[in-house]
């Protein structure tokens, strides 16, 4: 019910419902105490309230009963939340063996995922419900963080270092993703979304030609084409390193568009359709001078469809300069 | 003045006094009386704190609504950085040491001033120069890494001015550690005669557990902060992962300072605590040594606790549990104190002037902050909340319920020792509570939106967050005001404010034993203590 | 003044008092230093625990000889300071001012020659850097030891050029006859620092030379 009124986290993962009891269990713990102790600086006040200037108070310099009952007890109790809680981080420690395995690289600010099997992803996790999942992190750049809410998870993704986390999904539905360190700029919106599907689906998904941007309903009707490719320009990403920015990672694509444009090589070329489509599928043909090989190829992740709704939105950035 | 004038034979308004007794600028730009310096503090970190305040304004206004609609991302992450840095390192750190701290501390234990004025002074001018930087970084660009400065991020992608600050930073920690030595060295030589450790007023016992967790921590943050700045501008990397360097690394060295850090900022503030509870009590502290122990405790077992910063970073498990438990422990004598503090009221005769309603608003509320950081300190739980608003709602509560609001009362309740005035009380009971009630409405839905998934450092979310956010800021313009109105009626005070007499609190101590203001020597004759602290009723009231 | 009177400053009760708490000021100060270098140190291990063999070679090429003579230098310079705090205690103002004036002396040969090995160090391209060769290449974990080399070396070498120039100041004094068998804590403390940073390169030495085996 409190998840019905937005003040509770989906529970969809394994471990979900054991951190949920932890967390009402020191609720529980905090309530006490603090309307424990609240309660007698209220009945204290009330009660012990100066009415007078004649009135005494009584000198009472301590009891080493109370001390010692009110050391000894909290301590106890911590010592219980200890071991549940050291319990439950051994377990969201210790993936399972039979556990599907998945590569995350972050990078400012997308998320790219490789399942072993050899879909790639951006930005999106596509999972089975049901069946752990080990993912294996990393970083190109600064120290990220791969957050879902929804199953309680989360682990630090370091350059120079592999760091490792697992779940096991109990619910279908699409959760959170978050980037929950600080990386930079568009650390907000380093975000996606975790999807998870019933295991035929799973499979068809695997195996299937359906490109990830299908499934993510680009463009209502009523959209233009324009409209759905800045819907699908924002979602992979692209706009993390395309940006009119000093030390951006990406040209800014704003009026390229039938521009020259100069390569590392020294040669130009001109920006015209089939220069963005190359430029989006194999962004290592033609480097733009002045810029690392960085860019990820969007090969297999983009349709057709969503192909001709990229290039057209962003002609669109060229308006108003002849072609 | 001559010290052997007995200011008692004088008229109040005719006295001489630490105030009066020189009005030129350099008498206060080059005094050595700790009392001046205090207030040289004063003035400082104030327009700190409303200048870090002013950024907090601005993040809520940000965060009214999902997207960015005041400011954009680079300029949001700036502001959120330079809240933090300028409210850790410009306002809370210094704040009660050097300005209660530095005031209190000589007249406290019946010296003339601190073992080392100069140093004193210097502390002061080492700060102002901190601040500069800090501020001319925060005008020329500002700084977007965090209070944190993780690496990489700080040492090789952030083109912001990065090093300004730490330098801004370094001197602030360096001033700290002058005012941490001088407190050391004056509470263990110069005690009046008779006042051995244990008849030491609470306050001493939590000055002196701070300061020596500022000895022993900040210089690690010094020489880390500098070691990001050494990379930066001389390209020297020891914390790059290309050339084999372990970011990690960093997050070690920086959090065995700034774990004990957080106590740096607190136990001043229940020093406060302890001298206020008792006074509007009129009642002997419940477990003196338990208290006085407790500060030390809390100081030691501090520095074991750092890693509970870094239980998601790729620390190893076995690390992450010696930390844990640690941690659990390190909550105990802080509840010890909470516990001892509630049974002194019982059976006080209960008085409710403002300093004492900002000392229950502090038990309460840092009882809250405190049970929150069990929350934290629990593994598998804080897997989830880490990096989260639940922190953010945790560390406020101790910090600004805590800290903040202990050091309200603490000026509060001295301040006809400081200024010679008394503040309307009226308007100070109402600032008091409207702090209260403003702090709780900003900061506990926080809890909530931790929980939910909101995760920190955020200038766009989702929208299914708005409406806690939108409660949050509604609470912080509340806070807002609840500061402001100190600032206005104690400044209206020093002009118009009733005359102070020497203890108007009825208040043992040997501060009260002396004028308000007192003189430049403190006492006109070195004070002989006999009895314990807190020994009420208090026998008699001289008039000075 | 020939006799080192010196008024006690007003906060303090007598002489004994002010100079307790001088000394005892000056032994947190060097806690503090201990903790400062201790953050270095602390890199040190851990690299040096996770790339022994890069950070052997990176030692080999330090020069052993200089390093050593330089030890043996810092460590005299200790003892012309205990001799000048002696000097002072006995009121002898002559060998006060000799002793300051040799600890300087070999204090500044100490950083004239760290001049030398850094120089030596630019010209091969050991600093650390876009220009950082090791042997004709690249070496990662190499250059992360010239980088610890440097900063604690460098840091350490800031610590040296204060003390002399306090030492400078003392020596000042003492022609004025400051100091004597009643007041000489400003060279009693100035000792303390003198010695503490001897202590570091003492640390310094073997951690940083004596790992590659020459």
């Amino acid at each position: 019910m409190l998840e019905r009124l937005g003040l509770m986290p989906a529970q969809a993962s394994t471990i979900a419902s054991t951190t949920d009891a932890l967390y009402w269990f020191l609720i529980g713990l905090s309530f006490v105490f603090s309307m424990g102790i609240a309660g007698a600086l209220v009945y204290f006040s009330v009660r012990y309230r100066r009415r007078s200037d004649a009135d005494q108070a009584t000198q009472i310099h301590g009891s080493l009963a109370l001390e010692l009952v009110w050391t000894i007890i909290p301590f106890g109790l911590t010592m219980i939340v200890f071991v549940w809680s050291a319990n439950l981080f051994v377990t969201i420690k210790r993936p399972p063996d039979d556990a599907l395995e998945v590569l995350v690289i972050g990078k400012q600010w997308m998320w790219k995922l490789q399942h072993l099997e050899g879909r790639r992803e951006i930005n999106e996790l596509h999972v089975p419900i049901g069946q752990a999942v080990k993912l294996t992190l990393t970083s190109e750049d600064v120290i990220h963080s791969f957050f879902v809410p929804a199953f309680r998870i989360k682990q630090d993704a370091v350059p120079g270092r592999y760091t490792t986390a697992w779940f096991e999904a109990t619910k279908t539905g699409t959760y959170h993703l978050f980037c929950a360190e600080y990386c930079g700029t568009e650390h907000a919106r380093m975000i996606g979304r975790v999807v998870v599907m019933e295991p035929a689906d799973f499979q068809a998904w695997l195996a299937g030609e359906e490109t990830p941007v299908q499934a993510m309903a680009v463009g209502g009707d009523g959209d233009t084409v324009v409209e759905a490719g800045a819907e699908l320009f924002a979602r992979l990403g692209c706009g993390t390193c395309h940006r009119d920015v000093r030390g951006a990672l990406g040209p800014t694509l704003a009026g390229v568009f039938g521009s020259d444009v100069r390569l590392q090589d020294g040669g130009t070329v001109v920006a015209d359709e089939a220069y963005l489509r190359e430029s989006i599928l194999d962004p290592r043909a033609r480097i733009v001078q002045g810029y690392q090989a960085v860019m990820p190829t969007f090969q297999g992740l983009v349709s057709e469809e969503g192909m001709l709704q990229l290039v057209t939105y962003i002609k669109s950035l060229s308006e108003g300069r002849g072609s | 003045m001559s010290p052997t004038q007995d200011p008692a034979l004088e008229a109040p308004e005719r006295a001489t006094h630490y105030l009066n007794v020189d009005y030129g600028i350099w008498s206060w730009l080059l005094t050595k009386d700790h009392k001046r310096i205090a207030l040289l503090y004063l003035v400082s970190i104030t327009f700190m704190f409303f200048l870090g305040g002013l950024f907090a304004l601005a993040i809520r206004l940000e965060l009214l609504t999902p997207g960015a609609d005041v400011v954009g991302a680079d300029t949001y992450n700036k502001l959120f950085t330079m809240h933090g840095v300028i409210m850790i390192f410009f306002f809370l750190v210094p704040s009660i040491p050097a300005v209660l701290g530095n005031f209190l501390v000589p007249l406290m234990i019946g010296a003339r001033d601190l073992a080392f004025p100069r140093l004193n002074l210097a502390s002061w001018y080492v700060y102002t120069i901190g601040a500069l930087f800090g501020l001319w970084a925060v005008f020329t660009g500002g700084v977007d890494t965090g209070w944190t400065f993780y690496a990489p991020y700080s040492t090789s992608a952030s083109y912001t001015k990065v090093v300004p600050t730490i330098v801004g930073a370094f001197f602030a920690g360096f001033s700290s550690i002058f005012t941490g030595l001088n407190f050391i060295v004056t509470i263990h030589r110069m005690r009046a005669p008779g006042l051995t450790w244990f008849r030491l007023p609470l306050f001493i016992w939590a000055h002196y557990a701070t300061s020596i967790v500022i000895i022993l921590g900040t210089p690690v943050i010094a020489i880390t902060l500098g070691l990001v700045a050494i990379e930066r501008v001389f390209r020297i990397g020891i914390f790059d992962p290309a050339l084999g360097g372990d970011p990690i690394l960093f997050q070690h060295l920086f959090w065995f300072y700034s774990h004990p850090a957080v106590y740096i900022m607190i136990l001043p503030s229940m020093g406060v605590i302890s001298e206020v509870i008792t006074c509007f009590s009129r009642k002997q502290i419940f477990g003196y040594s338990f208290v006085a122990i407790s500060s030390l405790a809390i100081a030691f077992l501090g520095f074991l606790v750092w890693g509970h910063h870094m239980f998601v970073s790729g620390q190893s498990v076995y690390a992450a549990l010696i930390f844990s438990v640690l941690s659990f422990a390190v909550a105990i004598p802080s509840a010890v104190k909470v516990f001892n503090w509630t049974a002194t009221l019982y059976k006080g005769s209960i008085s409710f002037e403002a300093p004492m309603l900002y000392a229950l608003g502090f038990i309460g509320l840092f009882t809250i902050g405190g049970l929150t950081g069990l929350f934290l300190a629990a593994l598998g739980l804080d897997v989830h909340v880490h990096d989260t608003y639940f922190v953010v709602a945790h560390f406020h509560y101790i910090m600004v319920g805590g800290a903040i609001m202990g050091y309200l009362g603490g000026i509060h309740f001295w301040w006809p020792k400081i200024s010679g005035r008394r503040y309307p009380e009226t308007l100070a009971r109402l600032s008091a509570l409207i702090v209260f009630l403003g702090f709780n409405l900003t900061f506990f839905p926080q809890f909530i939106l931790g929980y939910l998934g909101m995760p920190r450092r955020y200038h766009v979310y989702p929208e299914e967050f708005q409406v806690l956010n939108v409660m949050s800021t509604a609470g912080a313009s509340i806070l807002g005001a609840g500061y402001l109105l100190p600032m206005l009626y104690l400044a209206w005070s020093l002009r118009w404010g009733p005359r102070a007499e020497a203890n108007p609190w009825r208040a043992t101590g040997l501060e009260w034993q002396t004028a308000s203001p007192p003189p430049t020597e403190n006492f006109p004759r070195t004070p002989l203590v006999t009895e314990e602290p807190y020994a009420y009723p208090l026998r008699e009231v001289r008039e000075y | 003044m020939t006799t080192g009177e010196h008024t006690v400053a007003h906060q303090f009760d007598d002489a004994e008092q002010q100079h307790e708490a001088s000394t005892f000021g000056m032994w947190l100060f060097l806690v503090t230093e201990i903790l400062f270098f201790g953050g270095l140190f602390t890199c040190y291990v851990v690299y040096r625990a996770l790339y022994p063999e890069a950070f052997a070679a990176g030692s080999h090429h330090l020069d052993l000889t200089l390093g050593a003579l330089n030890t043996v230098v810092l460590i005299g310079s200790s003892l012309t300071m205990a001799l000048a705090v002696h000097a002072a205690q006995l009121g002898r103002r002559g060998p006060l001012q000799l002793f300051l004036a040799l600890t300087i002396v070999l204090g500044s040969v100490f950083l004239v020659v760290k001049g030398f090995e850094y120089a030596e160090k630019f010209q091969h391209g050991l600093v650390p850097g876009a220009d950082f060769v090791f042997e004709g290449g690249k070496a990662p974990h190499v250059e992360l030891f010239y980088g610890l080399y440097f900063t604690m070396t460098g840091l350490h070498a800031v610590h040296m050029v204060i003390g002399v120039g306090v030492l400078a100041a003392l020596l000042v004094l003492a022609r004025r006859g400051r100091f004597g068998a009643a007041y000489f804590t400003p060279v009693e403390v100035t000792g303390l620092y003198w010695h503490f940073v001897d202590v570091v390169w003492i640390f310094l030495f073997p951690l940083l030379y004596l790992l590659g085996g020459h």
